[in-house]
């Protein structure tokens, strides 16, 4: 009865739930996300060099209005020096209710909305987009390699294939990555459209997952606390019921001893 | 409490006797803990436990969620954002709140299903397993309320696609509906009594927990073998059990501790799992979702529901006998309720006089059908409504009835059940002689 429910409730639990994310979605490959696996931990460097791509490329037009700006100096995120947050905020126009007016950011600010309507605010795109429903629709994957949120932005980033078509006066790029095919973002990274201090290498495919990366950040920016609690979590209760299965074992022998066969 | 013969609690202090003459509180403690409880329970009886430790999860969380959420159109998603990226502890304690709610219904499931096999729901129990439906059906409520609460998109979708079934019932649907929702469509109206629902419900739930116990606690605990324990005198009822404190307290943490570095595991490294990508995107009632899909523990009636359309014989024969006032949209409505209904009626409907499965060779059979059909009803509601998967959920949906209303009264009279044991503690010495002849195999065997 128990193992026979046990085997069957797993099955279906993982065949039902992964069904969920089953979409007719576009071509995503897995990308080997430092973040990936209970292990995995965001990169520093790549969240601050996708930070960057962020802010000379996408925020012409998106926003990340849920993200409050003090937290790019938060530990486990792109951990910039506090000096440099400030710096960073008054890069940004705000407008403020109680002055009636606009004025520079401060780090205590969020990150501005969408300036364009039709583009979509990314502050969780990561949480927001399934790459991955596998192995066979089951989604146990997503244990080892994540939701698929950053992948699917960083194909849709780098999946046109230069393909345009014109429709009710809008015109539409052909994407691998987009569910339909078609979207009607313009292209908006060719590789090289970044320079990065250090000289990182600031190819196509790069530039697309530093930024996939820094978005998986912006939806998720308490993933590193998230698991660590997690593994003392695990750790400590696993622990505990090792020493209620001595407990359990050891209350219940004279019990048993009355039966057991001499 | 309970009918089974057992010491009571006897007040010896001097503050203990007065208090005792006041408030008898200590002995209804006392006797709730040490409710004497059969030998030979297995693991499938460690389910309550973990089900009272996630109403209290679910609660503390939620109370602690509630101080930071703000229930408006306009400020809950954001509220909900803010939790998960300024309150300290915010996201930990959403994601348990929110995988919890899965728990909870994981547990509840293999805890229906313990008391489908082993006949928990027969005489006389009925009771125990009618409040036992209702908790059921409260959890589910309250689960579907607390959805819509983070005010995304499947949220809003997915109480516009609920709310709209009472709208399918013959005249008085459509102001039900908006009586319902506090307005012509869901909105703030409806956000606001959801949340006050939300809060309110899982403490009715608390108080029929108390009345569920109650109630077993009186018949006494079912147990595997359904064979009743020995009340002629309280020296043969100590044979068949156990008081309740320690020997099942501890083996019940134990299972409880395992399930939760399980659900620790799920909510640390995947809290995402088992939720919709879409609920990341903020409620837009201009934009409706490609799919619109339920939590995965409303799918087997959500399955249901969709079953019935226009094109079968059922539906079209019953639109044709009440002159069209049942169509297909209110049939699969009755049809998604009927489920429940014929499962609460189960103690009326299964006539066969053994309570436990162990000794119905037929029952078994199909009972097991009944839990693959479960599954298969599971995931054929996340899929979409098209090809082959209306027909599967179509003959599952019908399994489901059929088991209720034709197997179930047809077993009891066609099926010859094995032997059972005489009494529990036989079945207990039988486990212990058969387990450790089994752990060590130098041993002689029994003559």
């Amino acid at each position: 009865m128990l193992k026979k429910l046990a085997a069957t409730m797993v099955a279906t639990f993982a065949l039902s739930t992964g069904a969920f994310a089953a979409g007719d979605g576009g071509h995503v490959e897995n990308v080997d996300f430092s973040f990936d696996g209970p292990f995995g931990s965001y990169d520093q460097n790549q969240l601050q060099r996708g930070l960057q791509i962020y802010t000379e490329i996408c925020s012409a037009c998106h926003g990340l209005k849920f993200v409050p700006i003090r937290t790019l100096s938060d530990e486990g995120g792109p951990h910039l020096p506090k000096d440099q947050v400030r710096a960073y905020a008054e890069y940004y126009e705000v407008f403020d209710p109680e002055l009636d007016d606009f004025r520079a950011a401060t780090p205590n600010d969020h990150f501005p909305e969408s300036s364009l309507e039709n583009a979509p605010d990314l502050s969780l795109m990561a949480k927001a987009r399934a790459g991955f429903h596998g192995p066979y629709g089951l989604g146990i994957n997503q244990l080892m390699k994540g939701i698929g949120g950053p992948e699917y932005i960083a194909a849709l980033l780098s999946g046109y294939t230069g393909n345009e078509k014109e429709e009710a006066g809008t015109v539409l790029y052909e994407n691998t990555a987009y569910p339909g095919g078609y979207i009607s973002m313009a292209p908006p990274l060719y590789g090289e459209d970044v320079e990065f201090a250090d000289g990182h290498a600031n190819d196509l495919h790069h530039l697309a997952e530093d930024v996939a990366a820094f978005l998986m950040w912006t939806a998720e920016p308490k993933m590193m606390a998230r698991k660590q609690a997690g593994f003392v979590g695990v750790l400590f209760l696993t622990f505990l019921s090792v020493l209620l299965y001595l407990t359990n074992k050891r209350l219940w022998a004279p019990i048993k001893a009355r039966y057991k066969q001499k | 409490m309970s009918g089974i013969p057992h010491d009571h609690y006897e007040p010896k202090a001097a503050w203990e006797k007065g208090l005792a003459k006041r408030l008898p509180i200590v002995g209804l403690l006392y006797d709730t803990l040490m409710i004497p409880t059969p030998k030979n329970l297995n693991w499938m009886w460690i389910w309550g436990i973990v089900l009272t430790f996630c109403l209290a999860l679910q609660i503390i969380t939620g109370i602690v969620l509630v101080m930071h959420y703000t229930p408006h159109v306009d400020l809950a998603f954001s509220s909900v954002e803010h939790i998960m990226r300024n309150v300290n502890g915010g996201a930990m304690l959403r994601y348990m709140h929110m995988n919890g709610a899965s728990l909870f219904f994981v547990a509840v499931y293999a805890h229906i299903f313990r008391g489908l096999y082993y006949g928990s729901y027969k005489a006389p129990r009925e009771i125990t397993w009618i409040i036992g439906m209702l908790i059921y059906l409260l959890m589910m409520g309250t689960a579907f309320m607390g959805y819509v609460l983070p005010w995304g998109q499947m949220s809003f979708w997915g109480a516009t696609v609920i709310t709209g079934l009472f709208g399918a019932i013959p005249f008085i649907g459509e102001a039900l509906q908006t009586w319902l929702l506090g307005g012509p469509a869901v909105d703030n109206a409806t956000l606001n009594r959801f949340f006050s629902l939300h809060y309110l419900l899982p403490f009715v739930i608390a108080g029929l927990v108390i009345l569920h116990i109650w109630a077993f606690h009186t018949t006494g605990n079912n147990n595997p073998t359904g064979v009743d324990v020995r009340r002629t005198s309280k020296e043969d009822a100590a044979k068949d059990t156990l008081p309740f404190w320690p020997y099942f307290v501890i083996k019940d943490l134990f299972a409880l501790a395992l399930i939760l570095a399980v659900f620790f595991a799920v909510v640390s490294f995947m809290p995402n799992y088992l939720g919709h990508p879409d609920n990341y995107i903020e409620a837009n009632a201009l934009a409706t979702p490609a799919h619109i899909v339920p939590e995965w523990y409303f799918l087997p009636f959500y399955a249901i529901l969709r079953a019935f359309d226009g094109d079968v014989w059922v539906v079209i024969a019953a639109s044709f006998l009440t002159g069209g006032i049942i169509d297909a949209k209110f049939f699969g409505v009755l049809a998604m309720f009927g489920a429940i209904v014929v499962m609460a009626l189960v103690p009326w409907l299964d006539t066969s006089s053994v309570r436990s499965g162990r000794y119905r060779p037929m029952f078994k059979w199909w009972f097991w059908l009944f839990v693959v059909n479960f599954f298969v009803l599971t995931w054929v509601g996340a899929r979409p409504a098209e090809g082959i998967y209306p027909y599967i959920a179509l003959i599952g949906s019908a399994y489901w009835f059929a088991y209720f209303l034709v197997i179930l009264p047809l077993l009891g009279v066609i099926e010859k059940p094995d032997a059972q044991p005489d009494t529990i503690e036989q079945d207990f010495a039988a486990k212990v002689a058969a387990k450790s002849a089994g752990s060590a195999p130098s041993v002689q065997p029994a003559e």
